[in-house]
């Protein structure tokens, strides 16, 4: 069996599950790739076994989905239709001659390279947190809001006592009802977004969801949204609206906030400033996606987002990408990219044309799920000014500790007028992380778009290991038995909104 | 379109090069605007190691000409204060030599560099540890380069246009080279006006053919591809500009081919640099592996302890060569008023203030220090444009 | 409540690490952060600029804020790499090389 078309799929979240399963289930070859110890991804992320958790849906608002892939995927991988690498970090996905190389180290000291040979490729990386920065957001005790729940489903822990989860976007409801739950005193929910849009006045956590359920065509979308109210209610979390975080004070960690009301341009009020003491603070301000192996490919991206046609194929021939990779758009998008990429591949391999039509229910879903986001899109933005927040002496660039004031300088007297340019200039972004975490500061003051950053590295590679040739391909694990038809398909994107 | 304005000097390309160009034409007096279409250091310059050497060329009109920008460095370093804005350091080379027979040719390539002024100082295997105490063990003897040094190139480039006092026009194409009746260049036309001068610079390095093409002249400018590595920041363990040099010697010939490994440095910021990689692809930006096995196989054996050293970027640039390696310098008498400053391959940011500082003398008339007929930018064989 | 309690774990045998030398008490399956947040530790690095305490950040090996030294291997990920029983945890500073 090994003459049956080879997929490498990269990223076990929503959208590598989904594509996976659809692609296993009409006879390819998969190996499914990914990070973590265990599948599922940032949205999908349980708690490890050996924590024991009886009750893990606790944490999860759509853990039945997630069991369902995760159940899915462990069917495929006895029956020896899907491989499913697990603690693989890939760095690099060259393209051969006959298909395509992909590059990897194995965890969790990422020391040890692997390579796996395949036909075709399809990126699910999903994205990461965009936050913005301002006065103290470099303290210990401040963690991305996704963070805080990372560690809290993944590793059931919490960062304090008392938290103020603050930014914009969709994540925050989660992250602070989470926390709640989980026994932290969450002392605020502070969401900059336009009251107009999502709720009249500031206050009452019961109209903050109302107005949002406006947004959500969805019907699964206003389950989610009521559970949230009810919940922020049950927990007596604060809700304030039109509001931001100024500053974050400690010394050695946080110990209090400074939140300000916004006006009608997103600028700070001035003499609304008050101080909430907290040792937490979880704050995000939207997601990014992770575009690096697409662009070392040499993959067209728009943006910052990978592009796809309708069924999900790069413009580089034999490169699927489906999930936040093509643009942000939450679980449900990414199940559905997913499992429309996973039946293109499944087509295009075995050199038949697909037809849509089989999956037309799939890719309405997909469209109505792109149209709530860029409605989202629209309404979870930071705050128009925020840039005045960023003093002089605030660190921007978290890793080599470059300040407002000097990428101001780069901006104002050396001319830079780009992110390229500012990191030229300042060494903004040329650390450990590579600008993930400070492009798009570094953007707004420098008053440019953000823009793909084109790192051809995905993750840090021992040179050692750079070094080495070939010697590392691995092709001799035992042939994969052969496929087995799943009528009921777990990755099904109608399995997406059931919670 | 913004209104044309007049000055004396128009340099075409916001490079190490155009900014060089740029600070001494106004050192000597002359009013230069200087344009580009991208932002500074958007081009090679910005995909750069830095590299200021002397030790790896061969007695001849560039070795002669890194002296003298070598020379110009150390004068804008000392007499400004831009050494540590512009992150110079004069840390020097180290060369080393695998084995005896590589070490004896070493020996006399450094020989024929001492006769030719370059400071050049032979290094005892029992020695080289003091120099660098990481190297590989078992190498047979290396040269000591003091002249070697290094700047950050895309801050020398903005501090020196800076230093300038230019008007800087960034974001502004070059679509035309404007001429008179009787075909002198007066200025250039760009997307976003015209920029009237007597004198127009192409400093436009890899894409210094297609300016010259703008004013009716062939220049063989071509990209030489080279990728550059980036480590994780570390204590300063490579003191040194340290590669090594493998000669083929030939005893029919005078002169030896140079093969060298890429250069491993050591930064103030931390991480180690290692570059570059040379292919002739075009402008082909697509990442290539190899290249960077090649990068990385190279500096693990002259640094072992890199091997569990963590690359965490590398980027791509395009050097300009022309056939002889040699760049063109100097007015370009089949156009009268244009002048050329391009085509320094993987030497720009070394010889730039060389190349400034003789143009500004030809600008203004005054005789040039070095004899400029080797950079002729006409030497050529025509092409149709 | 707490999270432990919220999902009804039944952690495997709690084992000891070490943190700087201190013993500290990890839970099988935790990252070393969520080991050293457990024991009330919020930061175990400090920068090589202005030498300024970090600790987690994005929670999810992206940030790279959270490196520290495990068992000699400088520049570890907390957030990701799983705590091991006998594990020697050292904080860091500068580049984590210093030494």
């Amino acid at each position: 069996m090994t003459d049956r078309p080879h997929l490498a799929v990269i990223g076990a979240g929503p959208a590598g599950l989904a594509a996976s399963l659809a692609a296993a289930a009409r006879g390819i070859r998969v190996t499914l790739i990914d990070a973590g110890a265990m599948a599922g991804g940032q949205f999908y992320r349980g708690p490890a076994p050996g924590l024991g958790a009886r009750r893990p849906q606790a944490l999860h608002h759509q853990w039945r989905t997630g069991d369902r892939l995760a159940r899915g995927l462990a069917g495929h991988v006895t029956a020896g239709t899907i491989e499913h690498l697990t603690d693989h970090h890939v760095w690099c996905v060259e393209r051969q001659s006959d298909g395509f190389a992909v590059h990897a180290l194995l965890g969790p000291e990422q020391e040890r390279p692997v390579t796996v040979g395949v036909d075709a490729v399809l990126l699910a990386t999903g994205g990461y947190e965009k936050v913005l920065p301002f006065p103290g957001w470099t303290l210990p005790g401040v963690v991305t809001a996704g963070g805080a729940q990372a560690m809290l489903k993944g590793s059931l822990v919490v960062p304090g006592r008392t938290a103020v989860v603050a930014g914009t976007g969709p994540l925050l409801l989660p992250v602070a009802t989470g926390l709640a739950a989980a026994g932290v005193d969450v002392a605020a929910l502070v969401e900059s977004a336009d009251p107009k849009a999502l709720l009249r006045g500031t206050g009452d956590a019961k109209a903050f969801l109302e107005r949002a359920r406006a947004l959500a065509a969805q019907p699964g979308k206003v389950a989610e949204g009521a559970q949230y109210a009810a919940q922020l209610v049950r927990h007596r979390v604060k809700v304030m609206a039109r509001h931001t975080v100024v500053e974050a004070h400690g010394e050695e960690r946080l110990d209090a906030v400074t939140v300000a009301a916004l006006d009608g341009d997103g600028r700070v009020r001035p003499g609304t400033e008050r101080r909430i003491p907290c040792d937490t603070l979880a704050v995000g301000h939207g997601m990014l996606p992770h575009t690096d192996l697409a662009e070392s490919l040499g993959c067209r991206v728009d943006g910052l987002d990978v592009h796809v046609d309708e069924e999900q194929r790069t413009d580089v021939p034999g490169v699927w990408a489906a999930g936040e990779t093509t643009g942000i758009g939450g679980s449900a998008l990414s199940l559905a990219e997913g499992h429309i990429a996973g039946r293109s591949v499944a087509a295009r391999l075995t050199g038949a044309e697909p037809d849509p039509r089989e999956w037309a229910a799939v890719a309405k879903s997909r469209t109505r799920m792109r149209e709530f986001f860029a409605a989202l899109d629209t309404v979870y933005v930071p705050p128009a000014h925020w840039t005045e927040q960023v003093t002089d002496d605030t660190v921007v660039c978290r890793c080599e500790e470059v300040t407002g004031g000097e990428i101001r300088r780069a901006v104002g007297e050396l001319g830079a007028g780009d992110v390229r340019t500012v990191k030229l200039l300042t060494r903004a972004g040329m650390g450990w992380c590579q600008g993930r975490m400070c492009e798009p500061a570094v953007a707004g003051l420098a008053g440019c778009a953000q823009t793909s950053a084109r790192r051809l590295l995905a993750r840090p590679v021992p040179l050692g290991v750079l070094a080495r040739a070939e010697e590392d391909l691995a092709g001799a694990e035992e042939d994969l038995a052969g496929a087995v038809e799943d009528p009921d398909e777990p990755g099904g994107p109608g399995a997406s909104e059931d919670d | 379109m913004s209104k044309p304005f007049t000055c004396d000097v128009v340099v075409v390309g916001a490079g190490m090069v155009g900014a060089a160009c740029t600070l001494y034409a106004a050192r000597a007096g002359l009013d230069v605007a200087l344009v580009d279409r991208g932002p500074v250091a958007g081009g090679t310059t910005g995909a750069g190691e830095g590299n200021l050497l002397v030790s790896d060329k061969e007695p001849g009109p560039e070795l002669d000409l890194a002296l003298l920008s070598g020379r110009l460095w150390v004068d804008l370093a000392e007499a400004t204060e831009l050494a540590s804005a512009i992150e110079y350091e004069a840390k020097g080379g180290v060369v080393v030599a695998a084995t005896p027979e590589g070490l004896t040719a070493l020996e006399t390539f450094a020989a024929g560099q001492r006769a030719a002024g370059v400071a050049a100082v032979p290094v005892a295997a029992d020695r080289l540890h003091d120099l660098e105490p990481q190297l590989a063990p078992g190498l047979a003897g290396a040269v000591h380069y003091p002249q070697d040094a290094q700047v950050m190139p895309a801050l020398a480039a903005a501090h020196l246009v800076r230093a300038s006092g230019a008007r800087l026009l960034t974001g502004r194409t070059v679509t035309e080279v404007l001429r008179t009746a009787d075909g002198s260049a007066r200025g250039v036309r760009t997307d976003r006006g015209e920029i009237h001068a007597p004198a127009v610079v192409n400093a436009a390095g890899t894409w210094g053919s297609a300016v010259a093409a703008l004013a009716g002249v062939s220049l063989p400018v071509l990209p030489r591809r080279g990728f550059v590595l980036v480590t994780e920041p570390l204590p300063r363990l490579v003191r040194h500009k340290v590669y090594a040099a493998d000669y083929v010697a030939d005893v029919a010939s005078d002169s030896a081919a140079l093969q060298t490994s890429p250069v491993v440095e050591g930064t103030a910021a931390g991480p180690i640099l290692i570059g570059a990689s040379r292919e002739r692809v075009g402008f082909d930006r697509s990442f290539s592996l190899p290249a960077l096995r090649e990068l990385a196989a190279g500096a693990t054996r002259l640094f072992p302890f890199l091997s569990g050293v963590r690359a965490l970027r590398t980027y791509l640039g395009f050097r300009p060569y022309m056939p002889d390696h040699l760049p063109a310098i100097g007015p370009d008498p089949r156009v009268p008023g244009l002048f050329h400053a391009c085509g320094h391959e993987g030497a720009g940011i070394g010889l730039a203030t060389g190349t400034g500082h003789l143009l500004a003398q030809i600008l203004t008339g005054r005789t040039p220090d070095l004899d400029l007929a080797p950079f002729r930018p006409d030497r050529f064989p025509q092409e149709a444009v | 409540m707490n999270p432990l309690e919220l999902v009804r774990a039944q952690p495997g045998p709690a084992f000891t690490v070490t943190l700087d030398g201190r013993e500290i008490e990890a839970l099988p399956g935790q990252s070393v952060a969520a080991a050293l947040w457990t024991a009330g530790v919020t930061s175990w690095r400090s920068t090589r600029g202005a030498g300024r305490p970090r600790g987690v950040f994005c929670g999810i090996g992206v940030c790279f804020d959270c490196l520290v030294t495990v068992n000699d291997r400088p520049n570890q990920r907390a957030c990701l790499v799983p705590v091991r029983p006998g594990d020697t945890i050292r904080t860091q500073e500068g580049t984590g090389h210093d030494d």
